[in-house]
């Protein structure tokens, strides 16, 4: 039991590397937001996304200590099927909702009235309206 | 060490025993089936994010993240979630030494942070609705208040389970079936805070750009 539990949750080096590691990928991210650089937003989302993303790998394997031999890879096995569905559904919602938002017909007052070819729904009534 | 006379615990120490079977590598089916709970968990936390991401620009005339949200203050909240992690990965090596009134401290200490990032939690929404941007306010802050509440729910509960723990260590000290039971205690809030970086980078962070 000792030795599997040593195994399982590592020492005390571990635990530090995995503070400074954690702590350094918290900070950077909220340091560039409060000074306010000169990074294109879209620049800078994606390093946001990509330090947490690395951040989540840190906390796995330094806090939860996830290893391809933990009961047989059956643990990590688990962990890579909810990582798909992770990606499935958020990818998936946004990809579904974006292009719903765009072919909806567009509910701003001044699209219809001015501009009725914008988009394949108000051009389509303004077609049934010219007929009229 | 010393075995309690549950079932638990017998199979806990399984593999030195003189029912050893070669076949059967994992002592316990708990730490896989928790770990599959919390995958499951985490499925739930990724519709709730796709939930804020679809409608995080819904604000309904209302106020948006610049008008609300505090970067000094999410950091705070992020470093206590963080700290109590790392002591409760001093408490876990603490127990792994059979240390019970030093495992029981760094868990009093996890407590503590744990239940000051709660605080400031439930601050921020108590002011948050006071100022008028409740969870009826918009969109936006319906999917704000479902994502990061949820999360904090958790850490209340992970809080209720630290307080069980204590008490359990303290009637029974360090035997097998609490070891596992702080095991798995520690992969809950551990998954707390693995959750929370998503919520910080994608709920605030990105949204102050």
């Amino acid at each position: 039991m000792s030795a599997h539990s040593e195994a399982s949750h590592g020492t005390m080096g571990q635990l530090m590397i995995g503070f400074a590691l954690a702590a350094i990928l918290s900070i950077i991210p909220f340091a560039l937001v409060m000074m306010e650089t000169d990074i294109a937003p879209s620049t800078l989302v994606a390093i946001i996304m990509g330090l947490g993303a690395v951040q989540i790998v840190v906390h796995l394997v330094y806090f939860l200590h996830l290893k391809s031999s933990t009961e047989e890879g059956w643990t990590l096995a688990a962990t890579v099927l909810a990582v798909v569905i992770v990606a499935i559904v958020l990818a998936g919602s946004l990809w579904v909702m974006h292009n719903m938002n765009v072919n909806m017909m567009p509910m701003s007052e001044g699209n219809m009235i001015t501009d009725p070819e914008a988009t394949p729904g108000a051009s389509m009534s303004g077609n049934h309206e010219g007929h009229n | 060490m010393t075995m309690l006379d549950t079932p638990l615990t017998g199979r806990v120490e399984g593999p030195k025993g003189p029912d050893h079977h070669p076949d059967h590598h994992h002592a316990s089916p708990t730490p896989i089936g928790f770990w599959i709970y919390l995958m499951s968990d985490c499925i739930i936390f990724a519709s709730l994010f796709a939930a804020y991401a679809v409608l995080g620009n819904n604000f309904a005339g209302g106020p948006g993240p610049k008008d609300l949200f505090e970067p000094g203050f999410v950091l705070m909240e992020t470093a206590l979630l963080l700290i109590s992690s790392v002591t409760f990965g001093v408490a876990m090596l603490k127990a792994e030494k059979h240390d019970m009134d030093a495992t029981t401290m760094w868990l009093v200490i996890t407590g503590l942070f744990g239940a000051g990032f709660i605080g400031m939690e439930l601050y921020e929404f108590n002011h948050l609705i006071h100022i008028g941007a409740g969870p009826d306010r918009s969109g936006f802050l319906s999917a704000f208040f479902l994502l990061v509440g949820t999360h904090g729910l958790h850490v209340t509960f992970g809080l209720v389970w630290l307080c069980v723990m204590i008490a359990q260590i303290r009637m029974k000290g360090m035997i097998p079936a609490n070891m596992q039971r702080l095991s798995t205690l520690s992969m809950f809030w551990h998954f707390l805070d693995l959750v929370w970086i998503g919520v910080f980078s994608f709920v605030y962070l990105v949204r102050l750009i």
